[in-house]
């Protein structure tokens, strides 16, 4: 059945008598601001949420049935449409799994090109969700005009070297498929360099909004013990407190060799999360310059890799990046064929929107619609094909 | 230069499977092997003993698995497995080395995986693996989400799309598909709707298909292919 | 009708003549709605159209509605799949005439790169009659704007008289389509057979 738009119901105190009404109200799919097709089941008691079940689905797409039906290779370009803003994480994502899979190396300059590749990704990813989060809170248009401004211009960066602006398909298991020339390096390193006197002026405008400090500080705030316990990661993660970036961790990569910080939160609330966002980016840009810098020449695919016809011998493997949304993972079991026997993705906004409920129960109804753009789902990814 | 770092772990896995058995008697774990470069082993727990294994893992002071990051479910329809084994056999008197190849049937069966970190101490993965007695009638597994709540959303999504009920689960609906829909589409031998999707000169087994499709008065002018 | 070169010489005197057909066609056309409306990742794109660089204001398209009952475009941006598509005939019904879609992407058009999916719908056209569509994976922005003014050029030749009239002067024409139901494994019915049937073709 479709869902029903509205429906009243009893409340009913501890001994069963009716002490009022509560109005049960299907919020999405179509809403503009559950950020593209997802809806909630919301209670409500007055303007306050007493019950929220998120309902998914409606952008099932059948990612990992497809997967397991093509060829290794085949996959790369669909995993660009798991979270389209970051297609260029996805595809790091996957081929760093296929070559722990296959035990495959890749060369220097190409690592430096992935991390200069997903530090831009992450820089526009911040920047649209931080246009889209006060988008919600009512600011309407504006600072996502400004967000959109800069974002257009990294994806002009991406559009050079892949010939997409948002579905790359970029990176191959053993390296990346072209490599970036000198002139583009210098853009970049110019894009870099002004990237901070636009932030500068974003932060200027919003860090002490006063809308933006009253919708945002003490709402929602989640402790360090719900926030593991729910596998929450990424920037959410790390509002409540919790040192757990993968960069760090698993220092995939080339990432133990830049010098940056992981930002950490306090209350884990909605200014928390913004704070998170701006201050991510500022690093962002300090890994972006040390990469510039150091970007040394030579080959950016490995030799021995294999694209076409690659059969990994049988085994299993899990691995997972820092995305700018949180962990994400992808599961292969090869079974020695030319396709993967399982393929499954760990999409960091699908686990994340686990205590969605928790997050909203006791605030108002508006609240929750900053919460959902606090969380930063993208439900390609949630869904698994898996937006706004 | 390898790109992923081999995962440091306090223990081997034989040591954390020898705590655990110690720790809750009557509980076997097997260690499955894993030949990829990355070599990451599991552990297979019993069904019936997975949460009080699930709350070990979290518990226990030096393991700390306090985070559930993956779960998934994969399904494995009954086969025929062709393995090689080596053997030493006498060949017109010489000892020698021969590849033999020994079929076994799997029973099929549906599997669930858990990847554990510890945020706390950062360390991991542990694969958890459980696995149901078959793919029809039993296909009951306890639900860890008591012990990480992370693990709810994507249990249900295992029950939606692989059939595996998961007992103890707070809110065991279908998740991604719809609720009136039947059947469990990620399992292997799902059979898809017939969705013939239109192609603009069909011609070999599309065109089979779309014959099928065609409206009743149409079908009778398709006209057998004559061979030039 | 009046003759081009009058109308010419009248209108250096500053005097415009036009027929009411072209003056309610000229506005129409200049002020399409679109609903806010994304389905998937072409939605991004839609929305990067809308914004500063591509700016679709430029085209008076720009006043995009969250409300159905408010707007009289609705621009399938994305993958439909099964679980959404009796949601989008419903809000297409909630339209008021005079009604447009915009199919834009592959997936929108055919299912696209997912159209081996169980649950991915293999073209709207199958229960909504499509004026434009744009291929595409995603289809740039430009690409949005050219089909905008593909449909505004649609609305500027349509008659007001004939076979041909607006949607809104034409009572035999169905406002509202059947909405399907969720069945055991596919949509109830697959497709709306008024709408859309399968091709024949036949080789020869
Ligand atoms: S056509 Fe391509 S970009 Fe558009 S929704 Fe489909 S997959 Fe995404």
């Amino acid at each position: 059945m479709p869902p029903k738009s509205f429906e009243v119901k009893p409340k009913l105190d501890e001994s069963g008598a009716s002490i009022g009404e509560l109005l049960e109200i299907s919020m999405g799919p179509h809403h503009p601001s559950t950020h593209g097709v997802f809806r909630m089941d919301v209670v409500l008691d007055g303007e306050k949420v007493v019950k929220l079940k998120p309902v998914c689905g409606y952008l099932h797409r059948n990612h990992e049935k497809i997967g397991e039906n093509i060829s290794y290779l085949a996959s790369m370009p669909y995993t660009d449409r798991l979270d389209y803003f970051c297609s260029m994480t996805n595809n790091w994502a996957y081929a760093l799994t296929i070559e722990k899979l296959a035990g495959l190396a890749v060369p220097e300059r190409a690592e430096y090109i992935r991390v200069i590749m997903a530090e831009l990704t992450r820089l526009q990813n911040h920047t649209s969700l931080i246009g889209f989060f006060v988008h919600d809170m009512g600011a309407l248009g504006t600072p996502l005009m400004y967000a959109f401004r800069e974002r257009e211009k990294i994806l002009d960066l991406f559009e050079e070297v892949s010939g997409a602006r948002m579905m790359c398909n970029y990176m191959r298991f053993g390296g990346v498929r072209v490599d970036v020339n000198d002139e583009w390096i210098a853009r970049t390193k110019q894009l870099v360099a002004n990237y901070g006197r636009f932030l500068d002026e974003f932060e200027t405008f919003l860090n002490q909004n006063e809308i933006l400090l009253a919708r945002t500080q003490g709402v929602s705030p989640l402790t360090k013990e719900q926030a593991v316990n729910a596998s929450l990661t990424g920037p959410l993660l790390r509002a409540a407190g919790v040192n757990y970036d993968v960069r760090k961790v698993d220092k995939y990569g080339i990432y133990s060799r830049f010098d940056f910080k992981v930002p950490l939160g306090e209350h884990g609330d909605l200014y928390d999360r913004y704070m998170m966002r701006v201050l991510e980016m500022r690093e962002s840009i300090k890994i972006l310059n040390q990469a510039l810098r150091d970007i040394p020449a030579g080959p950016v695919m490995d030799p021995k890799a294999k694209l076409r016809g690659f059969r990994p011998k049988p085994g299993e493997v899990y691995g997972r990046i820092e995305s700018p949304k949180g962990e994400l993972g992808f599961y292969i079991i090869s079974d020695g064929g030319p396709n993967p026997y399982r393929y499954r993705v760990r999409p960091p906004s699908f686990i994340n929107i686990t205590i969605l409920e928790d997050m909203c129960l006791g605030h108002r109804v508006a609240d929750v619609i900053v919460i959902l753009g606090s969380v930063d789902i993208v439900l390609g990814e949630v869904d698994r094909c898996q937006p706004i | 230069m390898v790109s992923w770092v081999p995962d440091k772990k306090l223990e081997t896995l034989e040591q954390i499977k020898l705590r655990i058995e110690s720790a809750l008697p009557l509980t076997k774990l097997d260690i499955l092997p894993n030949e990829c470069p990355a070599g990451e082993r599991s552990l297979v727990v019993d069904a019936g003993r997975g949460l009080a294994v699930a709350k070990f893992l979290r518990d226990d002071a030096q393991l700390k698995l306090d985070y559930c990051s993956n779960v998934t479910g994969i399904d494995w329809p009954e086969a025929k497995i062709k393995t090689k084994v080596k053997k030493k056999m006498l060949v017109e008197g010489v000892e020698k080395e021969v590849e033999e190849i020994v079929e076994t049937l799997r029973s099929g069966h549906l599997e669930v995986v858990y990847h554990l970190y510890s945020m706390e101490l950062k360390h991991g993965p542990i694969v958890l693996r459980m696995r149901t007695a078959n793919r029809t009638d039993q296909t009951h597994l306890p639900s860890l989400t008591p012990v990480w709540r992370g693990a709810e959303f994507q249990e249900r999504e295992i029950y939606d799309l692989y059939g595996v009920i998961f007992d103890g689960h707070p809110d065991l609906r279908r998740i991604l598909m719809w609720d009136e829909f039947v059947g469990f589409p990620m399992r292997r031998d799902y059979v898809e709707p017939d969705d013939f999707e239109y192609e603009p000169t069909p011609h070999d087994e599309v065109l089979v298909e779309a014959k099928k499709h065609y409206p009743v008065e149409a079908k009778a002018e398709v006209k057998p292919e004559v061979k030039a | 009708m009046i003759e081009e070169g009058l109308k010419n010489e009248l209108q250096k005197q500053g005097v415009y003549v036009t027929s009411l057909q072209e003056l309610y066609n000229w506005g129409r056309a200049n002020s399409v709605w679109p609903l806010t409306f994304g389905l998937a990742c072409c939605a991004i794109e839609m929305m990067a159209a809308s914004m500063s660089r591509f700016d679709l204001a430029r085209f008076g398209a720009e006043v995009f509605r969250p409300s159905p009952r408010q707007a009289d475009l609705m621009i399938v941006a994305g993958t439909v799949t099964k679980k959404m598509a009796p949601l989008v005939v419903r809000l297409y019904n909630q339209m008021p005439e005079p009604k447009y879609v915009i199919a834009m992407g592959a997936c929108a058009i055919s299912g696209g790169p997912f159209k081996q999916g169980y649950n991915v719908l293999k073209g709207i056209d199958r229960y909504l009659p499509v004026d434009v569509a744009i291929p595409g994976c995603p289809p740039r922005p430009e690409a949005l704007i050219h089909a905008i003014m593909t449909l505004q050029e649609k609305i500027r030749n349509q008659k007001l008289t004939g076979p041909d009239r607006p949607r809104h002067l034409n009572a035999e024409i169905e406002g509202e389509y059947p909405v399907p139901a969720y069945g055991k494994h596919d949509l109830e019915p697959p497709k709306n057979p008024d709408v859309w049937q399968p091709p024949t073709m036949t080789r020869t």
